[in-house]
């Protein structure tokens, strides 16, 4: 219900540098799939292109060369399919908390006492019931990305866009929400396109890790933790985690992995 | 929206284990206090220093109080004030009325804004003294013409700032819209406008001050009528402190509209004084 593909990207930005023109390539011909169902983490040094790929799959931005695929269709614009969190949670700061997650709704056409309901069952899954009355200003970092998170949630996209969702949180309350994501994904089978620079995130969260350095994909490695049954903490302790965990980390680095 | 968000903030201030710094922030004088300070300051030395001044060349507040009280007496007054005040608001209300939805349209369609906006930018300098004669062929004599001149020196501010609000609503909150496939005329209402808002009532304000100015123009030029009359009246017999009546007091009138306009700007846009952390402007 939800495969997302990269066949062929390439972005290309003009920058305005001392009055003079000139081409930024922030995509380098990236081909990768997010297979239905999957968590798929892309990951990479700050400026390496993840955001502009998230925003060329979200449809916000336009591909220069080649298209994005979602369930086979290209992707031409916005839709409901595909739900985004922005990597500044970017809340409307004259709605409540309660109100931004029911903007999302209200442009699906939810209508009533489901629209508020609906609003107040996914703050409460991002653990914000007792703060939905009030305004972005009057919330945390974490607290106003929890809503963007739940903003997305709420729409009941088949993919799930999220860039940096936990970057702004403490180590707990992101630990929190890395099993939330992981009920959340169990639980509804999304397919979840993840933007994230912490190494441990994208090898609990991922089934597949996409290292992006520079612009261009530089290696894809395939994530094969046992989730079943197990919490956060018990996942870090499997030997998968660690090797995984060393491999891209020297994706990262550029160096040899000697496997 | 804002009734339970209103009470959802009153609501804090009931607990009992607020600590009392939040209900009485800092023992400073309330703004106002420093304002009816400066003011009385203000009055008493115009006072001290108008007595010693021909009256024909000014005037001071004791004097203007009696002429005031003169004119309210012979019945001169109320009706010229009530006449001034029609044309004042009408025009006023209209500028609104047309400045708003013409500075949105301008700063959200490119095409808008290559065609309409060099008028606005224009008009907004517009000699408007040198045209009124030409609007009084145009509109006659009566209401109509000060209507327009009211209306024409208020609309563009107000149109420019608007235009300018638009244009300043960071693309990212646009996109937010984008995403959720908004459709356009939702997205120039949930977050163009509210965007906007505090840039609106900050050209709402400044039109008080020009559609003032503008009514008086109007009446100096047009039919001898309101409180313009009075003016020149009074100036012709030399009757200085009679003039400054109606200037005095549409000065105060001027003053407390815009404090009322302050008003409805921390209801309607609350988050914006919230934002930038003052109590009032
Ligand atoms: N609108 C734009 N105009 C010009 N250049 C841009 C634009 N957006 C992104 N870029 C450039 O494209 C490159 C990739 O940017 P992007 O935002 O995708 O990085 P990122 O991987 O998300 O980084 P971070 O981890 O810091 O968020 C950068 O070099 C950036 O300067
Ligand atoms: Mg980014």
């Amino acid at each position: 219900m939800g495969q997302v593909a990269f066949a062929g990207v390439s972005k290309w930005f003009g920058v305005r540098v001392d009055g003079r023109m000139q081409g930024v390539q922030a995509l380098k011909d990236i081909s990768f799939t997010v297979e239905n169902g999957q968590i798929v983490a892309l990951i990479g040094p700050s400026g390496c292109g993840k955001t502009t790929a998230l925003r060329i799959a979200m449809g916000l931005e336009s591909a220069s060369a080649g298209r994005v695929l979602v369930n086979g269709r290209e992707v031409r614009g916005c839709g409901h399919d595909r739900g985004i969190v922005f990597q500044h949670a970017e809340l409307l700061p004259w709605l409540t908390a309660e109100q931004n997650v029911m903007f999302g709704l209200e442009m699906k056409g939810m209508r009533g006492d489901t629209l508020r309901d609906t609003a107040r069952r996914y703050l409460d899954l991002v653990g914000l019931a007792d703060s939905a009355g009030r305004r972005p200003h009057q919330l945390s970092g974490g607290m106003k990305q929890r809503v963007g998170i739940a903003r997305a949630l709420a729409i009941d996209p088949e993919v799930l866009l999220m860039d940096e969702p936990f970057g702004a949180l403490d180590s707990q309350t992101r630990e929190t929400l890395h099993g939330e994501l992981l009920d959340i994904h169990a639980g509804t089978g999304k397919t979840i396109l993840l933007v994230t620079h912490d190494l441990d995130e994208a090898v609990l969260l991922a089934d597949k890790i996409i290292v992006l350095r520079a612009g261009a994909l530089q290696q894809t490695i395939n994530v094969n933790l046992d989730r079943t049954g197990l919490d956060l903490a018990e996942m870090r302790t499997q030997p998968e985690f660690a090797q995984v965990r060393l491999r891209v980390w020297h994706a990262l680095h550029g160096t040899p992995t000697g496997h | 929206m804002s009734s339970s968000s209103e009470t959802a903030q009153i609501t804090p201030i009931a607990q009992p284990m607020l600590p009392a710094d939040l209900v009485k922030p800092r023992m400073t004088l309330p703004r106002w206090t420093i304002t009816a300070l400066s003011v009385v300051v203000f009055f008493a030395l115009w006072e001290i220093l108008g007595r010693d001044v021909n009256p024909v060349f000014g005037s001071y507040p004791s004097a203007i109080f009696l002429a005031f009280i003169d004119i309210v007496r012979d019945g001169t007054l109320l009706p010229a004030f009530l006449e001034s005040c029609k044309s004042f608001f009408l025009g006023y209300v209209l500028a609104i009325v047309i400045g708003v939805p013409l500075g949105l349209v301008i700063g959200r369609f490119r095409f808008a804004e290559a065609a309409l906006g060099i008028f606005v930018t224009a008009g907004y300098a517009m000699p408007l003294v040198a045209l009124v004669p030409l609007l009084v062929l145009w509109f006659g004599l009566g209401v109509a013409v000060k209507v327009a001149v009211v209306f024409l020196m208020s609309v563009f501010p107000v149109t420019i700032n608007t235009w300018i609000g638009v244009a300043s609503v960071p693309k990212s909150l646009l996109e937010v819209g984008r995403s959720f496939v908004a459709p356009g005329h939702v997205i120039m209402r949930r977050i163009i406008f509210p965007a906007t808002l505090p840039y609106i009532m900050a050209g709402v304000r400044l039109a008080v001050g020009k559609a003032v100015v503008a009514m008086i123009i109007a009446e100096f030029f047009t039919a001898l009528s309101g409180l313009g009359a009075i003016i020149i009246n009074s100036a012709n017999n030399f009757d200085t402190a009679t003039m400054f009546v109606p200037v005095v007091l549409l000065m105060v009138m001027a003053t407390g509209l815009t404090g009322l306009i302050g008003m409805i700007e921390r209801r309607v846009a609350p988050w914006q004084s919230e934002l930038s952390g003052r109590d009032s402007a």
